[in-house]
């Protein structure tokens, strides 16, 4: 991850709210999810079960459901809640221009 | 030094044993003796190989690699001669000498041969055309033999006289078979099961003579035919004896161990009074019983394992109840336990169907199944299997034992299945498995199935989940309240949920969850069955919020296993134009779409379509959405007609479009699936659809409700017979709606019609007791004229990139790195 700043992904209208979108950061997939509380999430973006692309699947403010096989995530944390292998979470945050950013993975 | 273990026998039980130590982390230093000069092949599959369905190769279990892998010094073509079991060595025929700790004997068994006058020839072995078939190199012998041959007569009617028989067919024009005793495979089946198995194994071409004694093999120098005892004289030139098999305790004996009809040997297959001697497999007397199957042997072989590595020091075999299932010569035969009823108040069940080559027996006692035999129909054997080998309670109608009687195959009960027996077969869950989670805290059903995803597949095992579930929580089965809710985010059933929804004005998914739901919690799982609601109750004034929407329904495609999208155009009825597969083949090529595909509705799919090309295929394509993605009215399957079919009684093409074009796109509580046949030869399929029309002389139609051909096959229940497609179509739209107002999130109409019932269905939807039908008809009404072709929703993104890719399957905008 690249020092303090971390990495800025886009504009968060470019995610609508109750979605998610996947980005590349350093070559990896991320999703991200838009709450309707107006916070974002960001999980690593295939699930572990078959690839299934979680941008994709349904949240609310808590989980995100696989479009594939419904397995359920933990959009804070990446724990699976359904008996799969975790997700990676990732620190992320709107700026105050309404960029969504991915800290770096020391602890804000 | 690690302790010396020498196995004698280098068949399925003595390897199978060092497999089991070895499992175990081993710990001797391992030395086998094999008197055949092959590694350790498969026995039960020389019938396959003499059948020719098998290659030899195909037999070998372990290769000479796997020995020295492990280890192990192997001496093939070695035969043991003498064992010391004072100087704790033993010799082979070569006069070599090899000293252990532990001695293993593992010798099998061999063929038994009657002293029939003539089987031998002095000097020579057997007479030449005379075989036993027990060792590859007598099944090799016995091909050869056998192709340049006409005539086979094999002595021994039981299972390896059976296979015998039927293997030889392959290699000669004619067999007999002749068995001693009074039926076929004697002492597993009873009389009757015996006759059925021997008409069956008639009918493929073998002869067979029963209650036949082979007195005399006749021919000099070849042999010319067998003498019977009574006289008859069957002429043949191959002679196969398969009249049984004894344990090969000859070595054994000559130790001095104690034989019997095998080596006696104690629980934990020691032999008796010997400290470091032990026998398993077919030639080990176990509490005066030999097996001749291999599960029993795989069972002593654990238990000597175990006992060897001290692993388990109370490891202790305690006896096999046998239970076989076989395919014998082609027919398929069960037994267990006893054959036949041997007390007076044993109950007995015997079902035959001679015809058919069907025979089952049961015997019960004292309420347990202690024996059970099944010729040419063998479905049920997993649950006798169970039942006989656990002593399991039966069920009180007895009948159940033989068939499934109609219900659902997961019938039986929760205590009866076995621990690892699989119960969801689509996400591969156990009994065991659900039962540790109910353990583990959870007592719901729900919430097993959550935890699990027993039941989340194809949802044909709820039943058996919801059973086991009750069943482990012995009666503590926590009544889950969220199983009365259209959704399990919303605490309240459809008819309250669709009342408040109404008394307040809730328009979207969000307000739902607002005001409804106590603290105001969204719930994933809960958005799409809200937004089949509300867009049901509201057309128009619905206020689609696109994130209620599951990703199907987003983008209007079904997402595939790759996470690429299927592209299925409307095509009504079925019917479409040279024009129309023109430009749907044009499209496919000039995309490269990976597969094209008719489905089974009678369209044309287009599979494997990247998320960010659909709106271009759609444009492309100009047709309209065929929906097949969504919990929503799908196609109209329809066949011919009376236009050209010369059997069509109405025209049922005609009738399924006008179907299709009125009630296309409408969402329900799940996918509405229809067909129209011509007539009652339904070629369309229509009496297993959620709603099926079929012609009927006369001008007649009628309407079938609640069919499934998917995981459940239900035939549809007749709703009416009408006299015009107005009416099929006014009946239909009512159905559909009052199918879509009361039936829970997911119930399909084959769940919904059998739980509603056809007589209350009928009583509201064709003869409007209840007066609702106007009402039904305007909100249908309302629904159709809210349909909008998704499809067109192309030239601009609904929402920011409705369309942009979620996977790696194209190069994602990179973000640039600060």
């Amino acid at each position: 991850m690249n020092g303090l700043r971390g990495h800025r992904l886009g504009p968060l209208d470019e995610i609508p709210v109750g979605e998610g979108r996947t980005y590349t950061v350093d070559g990896e997939m991320v999703a991200v999810f838009r709450l309707r509380d107006g916070s974002v999430r960001a999980v690593s973006a295939l699930c572990p079960h078959r690839g299934g692309p979680l941008a994709d699947g349904q949240i609310d403010n808590t989980v995100v459901v696989c479009p594939m096989h419904l397995f359920v995530f933990d959009l804070a944390t990446g724990c699976s809640l359904s008996g799969q292998p975790d997700l990676t979470s990732f620190p992320v945050g709107v700026d105050a221009d309404r960029t969504i950013v991915i800290y770096p993975e020391v602890s804000p | 030094m690690a302790p010396r273990l020498v196995v004698i026998g280098n068949g399925m039980a003595g390897v199978r044993t060092v497999e089991e130590i070895l499992a175990r982390g081993g710990g001797f230093e391992i030395t086998v003796f094999g008197d055949e000069p092959y590694g350790n092949y498969n026995r039960i599959m020389l019938s396959n190989v003499l059948a020719g369905v098998q290659d030899e190769s195909g037999i070998f279990l372990n290769d000479l690699s796997w020995y020295a892998d492990n280890a192990i010094t192997l001496h093939t073509g070695t035969r043991i001669t003498r064992i010391d079991r004072f100087a704790k060595q033993v010799y082979a025929e070569d006069g070599s000498a090899t000293a252990y700790d532990t001695l293993i004997i593992a010798t099998g068994s061999r063929a038994f041969v009657p002293p029939i006058p003539g089987i031998h020839r002095p000097g020579r072995g057997y007479h030449q055309g005379v075989f036993a078939f027990r060792t590859l190199d007598d099944t090799r012998a016995m091909i050869r033999y056998a192709r340049e041959h006409e005539r086979a007569v094999v002595i021994g009617g039981g299972l390896l006289g059976l296979e015998a028989a039927r293997g030889l067919q392959n290699h000669l024009g004619h067999v007999t078979l002749v068995h001693a005793a009074g039926h076929l495979m004697n002492s597993q089946l009873d009389a009757q099961g015996g006759a059925i198995l021997r008409r069956s194994v008639e009918q493929l071409g073998i002869d067979i003579v029963t209650g036949a004694h082979t007195t005399e093999i006749l021919g000099k120098h070849e042999v010319t035919g067998v003498r019977l005892k009574d006289g008859r004289v069957l002429d043949c030139d191959v002679v196969v004896v398969a009249a049984g098999i004894r344990a090969n305790a000859t070595v054994a004996e000559t130790a001095g161990l104690v034989v019997e009809r095998g080596i006696v040997v104690d629980d934990q297959m020691r032999a008796q009074d010997e400290p470091d001697i032990y026998a398993v497999g077919e030639c080990a007397q176990h509490r005066g019983e030999t097996y001749g199957l291999v599960a029993p042997l795989w069972e002593q072989a654990k238990v000597l394992a175990d006992h060897l590595t001290g692993r388990d020091p109370h490891a202790a075999y305690h006896g096999s109840r046998v239970a076989t299932k076989l395919k014998v010569a082609g027919v398929d035969v069960a037994a267990m336990g006893v054959k036949e009823a041997e007390r007076d108040d044993d109950e007995t069940l015997v079902f035959s169907e001679p015809r058919k080559g069907v025979y089952k027996s049961v015997v019960i006692r004292d309420g347990r199944l202690i024996g059970a035999t099944l010729v040419g129909d063998v479905s049920k054997v997993a649950f006798l299997m169970q039942a006989f080998d656990r002593g399991l309670a039966l069920p009180e109608d007895r009948v159940e034992l033989m068939f499934d009687l109609g219900g659902p195959p997961a019938e039986v009960s929760a205590a009866e299945l076995a621990d690892d027996a699989q119960v969801c077969n689509c996400n591969g869950v156990s009994k065991a498995a659900i039962v540790q989670t109910v353990h583990g805290g959870c007592r719901t059903v729900s919430g097993v199935m959550d935890k699990t995803r027993a039941g989340k597949g194809c949802g044909t095992c709820k039943g058996l989940v919801r059973q086991i579930v009750e069943w482990a929580a012995g009666g503590e089965a926590e009544e889950d309240p969220k199983a009365s809710w259209y959704v399990p985010g919303v605490p309240m059933p459809k008819p309250e949920l669709m009342h408040a929804i109404r008394t307040h004005g809730l328009r979207s998914v969000s307000s739902v969850f607002a005001t409804l739901v106590p603290g105001g919690e969204e719930d994933a799982k809960s958005k799409m069955g809200l937004a089949s609601l509300l867009k049901m109750m509201w057309g128009d004034e619905y206020v689609d919020e696109r994130d209620a929407r599951f990703i199907n329904d987003r983008v209007h495609a079904n997402i595939q296993r790759d996470g690429t999208f299927s592209v299925v155009p409307q095509m009504k009825g079925g019917v479409t134009t040279p024009a129309q597969l023109r430009r749907i083949a044009e499209v496919a090529e000039r995309h490269d779409v990976p597969m094209v595909k008719l489905t089974g509705g009678q369209r044309i799919d287009l599979l494997g379509v990247p998320k960010e090309k659909l709106p271009q295929i759609w444009a492309e394509l100009d047709m309209p959405s065929g929906y097949a993605y969504g919990k929503s009215f799908r196609t109209v399957k329809t066949c011919v007609g009376s236009d050209f079919c010369r059997f069509g009684v109405g025209d049922s093409t005609a009738l399924g479009i006008a179907i299709e074009e009125r009630f296309q796109g409408i969402e329900g509580p799940g996918k509405m699936k229809l067909a129209v046949t011509g007539c009652p030869r339904n070629c369309a399929e229509a009496y297993v659809k959620d709603l099926g029309v079929v012609a009927v002389d006369g001008g007649r139609w009628e309407i079938y409700v609640g069919g499934a051909a998917g995981a459940h096959v239900r035939k549809g229940d007749l709703l009416a017979t009408v006299g015009s497609a107005d009416e099929v179509i006014t009946l239909t739209g009512r159905f559909l709606q009052y199918y879509r107002e009361n039936a829970n999130w997911l119930e399909r109409t084959y769940a919904f019609v059998p739980r509603v019932g056809i007589e209350h269905l009928r009583a509201i939807v064709v003869d409007d007791a209840e007066g609702l039908a106007a009402d039904l008809d305007a909100a249908m009404a309302t629904s159709v004229a809210a349909y909008r072709d998704p499809w067109k929703e192309r030239a601009e993104p609904v929402t920011p990139g409705q369309f942009r890719t979620s996977l790696p399957l194209v190069v994602l905008p990179q973000v640039p790195v600060r």
